[in-house]
């Protein structure tokens, strides 16, 4: 049983109002760059930074991060996930790295990914944008910019349908109890 | 997949996403910072019965990439010296609690031997005239990464190869990715059967005509009194491969080699420095290989 | 060397050709520029082709004629098997005296052995033979390349660097490579270079301190003997080794029945081998020993009479390829000694010819097949471009008289090596004239 909850038209703003938010917060766009948490968060990063373009006619650099690496789960796993490529073709050092994920959910894969950004470099700042926070942190991780807040059970799943992957944009509220969902 | 005992029992699938893997790890290995804590508190033992360099050092640097606590366990220093039979050596081995046991052994058949008898994951560092199959997995990785495929390119394995575990394993890995295999030696040094679809060749003029990659294997010194080449400097007159030979092959051959080399027997010492030699690359892409193995089995089955 | 030969009215036999027939040699420059044959000449005549016509008349400046009429005239011999003992052991023999012998024997093309000293392992050695017969030598010398350092059996000699210095084939020759497995390398590496193993087939340990054949004979003269079984064993290994590597196997001197017996049946099962034997092997028997006579001292020895029919028989079905002399001089001091003392050996190059026309006369094979054994069936075997007598080949001719009766004199031989056990025997058939490269070499007025 799947709900949509955000459609196509809304991502699309809220995008826009993270990108103006980021160009807000940071007082315009120097040293600002973007790095996306695969697979979800690389999309959206990409879109955050064509919207800013849009807004200052300006180019951020973007990365795309893959933290499989760095989880703290891997011995609990039957099968080690499988590695995607981490390409953040510049310097990281005195930055202000905007990590970008789709769902933020226990705050792991935020911390596998700041894990990850200091053994690639020194960022000045690490920022956080994200989708949708659906709560139940079980780290002290906050994001600075958040699309929509949704708050969900145990039991339910948010799932983020990109068109980048083939799907139509929309974000889907997913009752676990009723049908089996495969990681 | 608990344990990489040979290329023979792995599918092509299988080594897609083993290179799939280690190009990741690569990237890493570019790092300033080259370590990750993947497999942090995971326990490796390096167990080498025949004397190795490079290899050990090679898996020991991905273990420790890999920020896994390694162990190394050296013949001579060891209780099998005492008489202890290898079964007992790894029973007691695995009673330390390890998960990974990465193995070099004599005995053709050894690391098979072990991985039955073990819950670790158990890799294969060449046993006997076996394989080796993270050399092969390796050499697969370098030849993509400046051919971009390896289906449909010919490759050309030359010299010692009826005693090397490097070879047959480059065999399998090759022709169950699509490569087409052929074989240069003199008649002495080609097994008695040989696999169907690899050619065979006695003559360098002949074989490496047309050759996308060159694989040149070392020859060992105690070959030439048994009676398999007269003298070394026969093998290089008439099987060494020289700048001239080389030009027999593709403009953009590339020539590997997995060490340590012979400059001036197997290999001239021009060919060996030239553009067109991928050795050095060997090596790095090697560590890249080892930490995706490493990664890709999964660990002790306990924890499943 | 007369520019011009013409060799007129001779019974050519020339087996790589298919000619036996009466016709004219035309030679030129060293090199043989056509046959005619004596069908033929009536066309000849009416052609417009004047050089012929020329030739008959002598009208051009250098022409030699050679009146053949009543002799054979036949492509200069080719010996497979030859001792010319340079370098190390020029008492016995030089490549100047060797190659003189030859010629007289009617031997254009002779292969030289490595068991010189240094042995011939190497390409320095082989290159230093191809020197000095450049120099001194009478004929064509193809030298043979040993198959293990120093004959020793343990290591391969670098066959390959030898083969591009011009060894034409590989032997122990002298000593056997008794371990196998050395043998089995032996046969798969030499496989690429197209050269052919020559196998000396004894088992040394069970040929040990032997002097004779082993038989009623050796016990009654109180010698000990080599038993057939020796030569058979190996030969059965041999035969196997090549059939198992693919490689290219002759067999050397032929001497027993159980020999060619294998070696018929290897044929029959397809595998690629050769083999040879010497006129000794075939004239005489270990009779020849009796009264201690070293001159009849050989290796492999001389054998019983059911041996020398079965020698007989391989050479007619064509289990036996090729007649070589196996030509073993020695100085006259060493064969001078007590049996067991003197070494193994005879000198054949000036006899063997004479001795194989005994076998037209016995019946047991026609010209052609004899000449085939001495001159097309070595060259073949060693892929060299020699015994025969096609139209671009270098001039080497022999002309034999078959009617020549004449009685051996060992004392008037050109080798150093006087050691025959056929000294004084009265035969039938000399070569009285041998053309090497153009040069004739004439022995008309020999007696």
């Amino acid at each position: 049983m799947a709900k949509e909850l955000i459609n196509k038209k809304d991502i699309s703003r809220i995008l826009s109002r993270i990108a103006h938010e980021l160009i807000e917060k940071n007082k315009g766009t120097e040293n600002l760059c973007l790095v996306g948490i695969h697979r979800g968060g690389v999309y959206l990063a990409k879109r955050i930074a064509l919207k800013i373009k849009s807004i200052e006619n300006v180019d951020i650099p973007v990365g795309s991060l893959d933290i499989s690496l760095y989880r703290d789960d891997i011995g609990l796993r039957k099968e080690h996930p499988i590695v995607r490529k981490t390409d953040i073709p510049f310097d990281i050092a005195d930055k202000k790295v905007v990590l970008v994920d789709d769902v933020l959910f226990t705050g792991r894969s935020i911390r596998a990914a700041m894990d990850a950004l200091m053994d690639i470099g020194r960022p000045a700042q690490i920022q956080l944008a994200v989708l949708v926070d659906r709560g139940h942190r079980e780290l002290p991780i906050r994001a600075d910019y958040v699309g929509k807040n949704i708050p969900t059970s145990m039991t339910e799943n948010i799932e983020v349908q990109l068109e980048e992957e083939g799907l139509s944009d929309s974000v889907v509220l997913v009752d676990r109890s009723l049908i089996v969902v495969n990681e | 997949m608990k344990d990489l005992v040979g290329i023979k029992e792995i599918s092509r699938e299988d080594i897609e996403l083993i290179l799939n893997t280690a190009s990741s790890f690569r990237d890493i290995l570019r790092r300033d910072i080259k370590k990750v804590p993947t497999l942090r508190g995971k326990t490796v033992v390096n167990l080498f019965f025949e004397p190795s360099t490079r290899t050990k050092t090679s898996f020991e640097l991905a273990e420790k990439r890999l920020s896994t606590d390694v162990l190394n366990f050296s013949v001579p220093t060891s209780s099998v010296v005492k008489g202890e039979s290898l079964f007992d050596t790894i029973k007691t081995i695995e009673a330390y609690g390890v998960d990974y046991i990465v193995i070099r052994h004599a005995s053709s058949g050894a690391t098979h031997f072990i991985a039955n008898n073990v819950n670790a994951s158990v890799i294969n560092a060449g046993d006997g005239i076996n394989e080796h199959p993270t050399q092969a997995l390796l050499d697969a990785f370098t030849i993509i990464e400046k051919k971009e495929r390896l289906e449909g390119l010919n490759v050309a394995i030359v010299g010692d190869i009826i005693h090397s575990r490097v070879a047959k394993s480059n065999i399998y890995c090759l022709t169950k990715a699509g490569a087409k295999v052929r074989l240069i030696a003199p008649p002495t040094l080609i097994p008695p059967y040989v696999p169907e679809g690899v050619d065979v060749f006695y003559s360098m003029e002949d074989g490496l005509r047309d050759v996308d990659v060159v694989m040149m294997l070392r020859i060992q010194m105690e070959r030439q009194g048994k009676g398999f080449f007269p003298t070394t400097g026969e093998y290089f007159r008439l099987w060494g491969l020289t700048m001239e030979r080389l030009k027999l092959a593709k403009n953009d051959a590339i020539v590997m080699h997995p060490g340590p080399m012979n400059r001036g027997i197997e290999i001239a010492s021009d060919v060996a420095d030239c553009g067109q030699s991928v050795v050095l690359e060997q090596v790095t892409n090697g560590i890249a290989v080892r930490m995706a193995v490493l990664y890709l089995l999964g660990g002790s089955r306990e924890n499943g | 060397m007369d520019k011009r030969i013409l060799v007129q009215g001779g019974h050519i036999i020339d087996p790589s050709q298919g000619i036996d027939g009466i016709g004219d040699i035309l030679i030129e420059d060293g090199k043989i520029v056509k046959i005619v044959r004596q069908s033929d000449r009536a066309t000849v005549n009416k052609e417009k082709d004047n050089s012929l016509k020329n030739y008959r008349t002598a009208a051009l400046p250098h022409c030699c004629t050679i009146d053949a009429a009543g002799l054979y005239a036949m492509p200069g011999l080719v010996d497979l098997h030859t001792h010319l003992r340079e370098p190390g052991f020029e008492h016995k023999e030089t490549i100047k005296t060797g190659t003189g012998a030859a010629v007289r024997g009617g031997f254009t093309s002779v292969c030289c052995m490595p068991n010189t000293n240094p042995v011939n392992d190497n390409k320095t050695v082989t290159e230093f033979i191809l020197r000095t017969t450049y120099a001194e030598g009478e004929c064509f010398v193809y030298p043979i390349g040993a198959i293990t350092k120093g004959q020793k059996g343990e290591e391969l000699a670098e066959m390959g660097m030898m083969r591009e210095a011009g060894c034409v084939a590989f032997t122990d020759d002298g000593r056997p490579v008794m371990n196998s497995l050395m043998m089995r390398r032996a046969l798969e590496y030499s496989k690429i270079f197209n050269a052919p193993i020559i196998s000396h087939c004894e088992d040394i340990h069970l040929s040990e301190g032997g002097l004779m054949n082993e038989g009623s004979l050796a016990a009654f003269l109180g010698l000990r003997g080599i038993p057939a079984a020796a030569e058979d064993v190996m030969v059965a290994r041999d035969i196997l080794l090549a059939e198992l590597t693919g490689g290219r196997l002759h067999i050397a001197h032929v001497s027993t029945e159980g020999s060619v017996r294998l070696i018929r049946e290897a044929k029959k099962r397809g595998i690629n081998i050769t083999a040879e034997t010497c006129p000794h092997y075939f004239s005489v028997t270990e009779k020849a020993v009796e009264g201690y006579n070293t001159n009849a001292k050989v290796n492999p020895p001389l054998r019983t009479e059911r041996d020398v029919e079965a020698v007989k028989e391989g050479l007619q079905d064509g289990t036996i390829d090729v007649i070589a002399t196996d030509h073993a001089p020695h100085h006259r001091d060493e064969k001078l000694q007590e049996f067991d003392k003197a070494p193994f050996g005879i000198s054949g190059l000036e006899t063997a010819l004479s001795l194989s026309l005994g076998l037209v006369e016995q019946g047991v094979l026609d010209m052609n097949r004899i000449v085939e054994k001495l001159t097309y069936n070595p060259s073949k075997i060693l892929g060299i471009s020699k015994g025969s007598l096609m139209a671009g080949s270098v001039a080497d001719v022999a002309i034999v008289d078959p009617a020549k009766v004449f009685d051996i004199d060992a004392g008037r031989f050109l080798s150093k090596g006087r050691n025959t056990p056929f000294d004084g025997w009265r035969l039938k058939g000399r070569v009285v004239m041998t053309i090497c490269r153009g040069k004739i070499y004439d022995w008309r007025m020999d007696e």
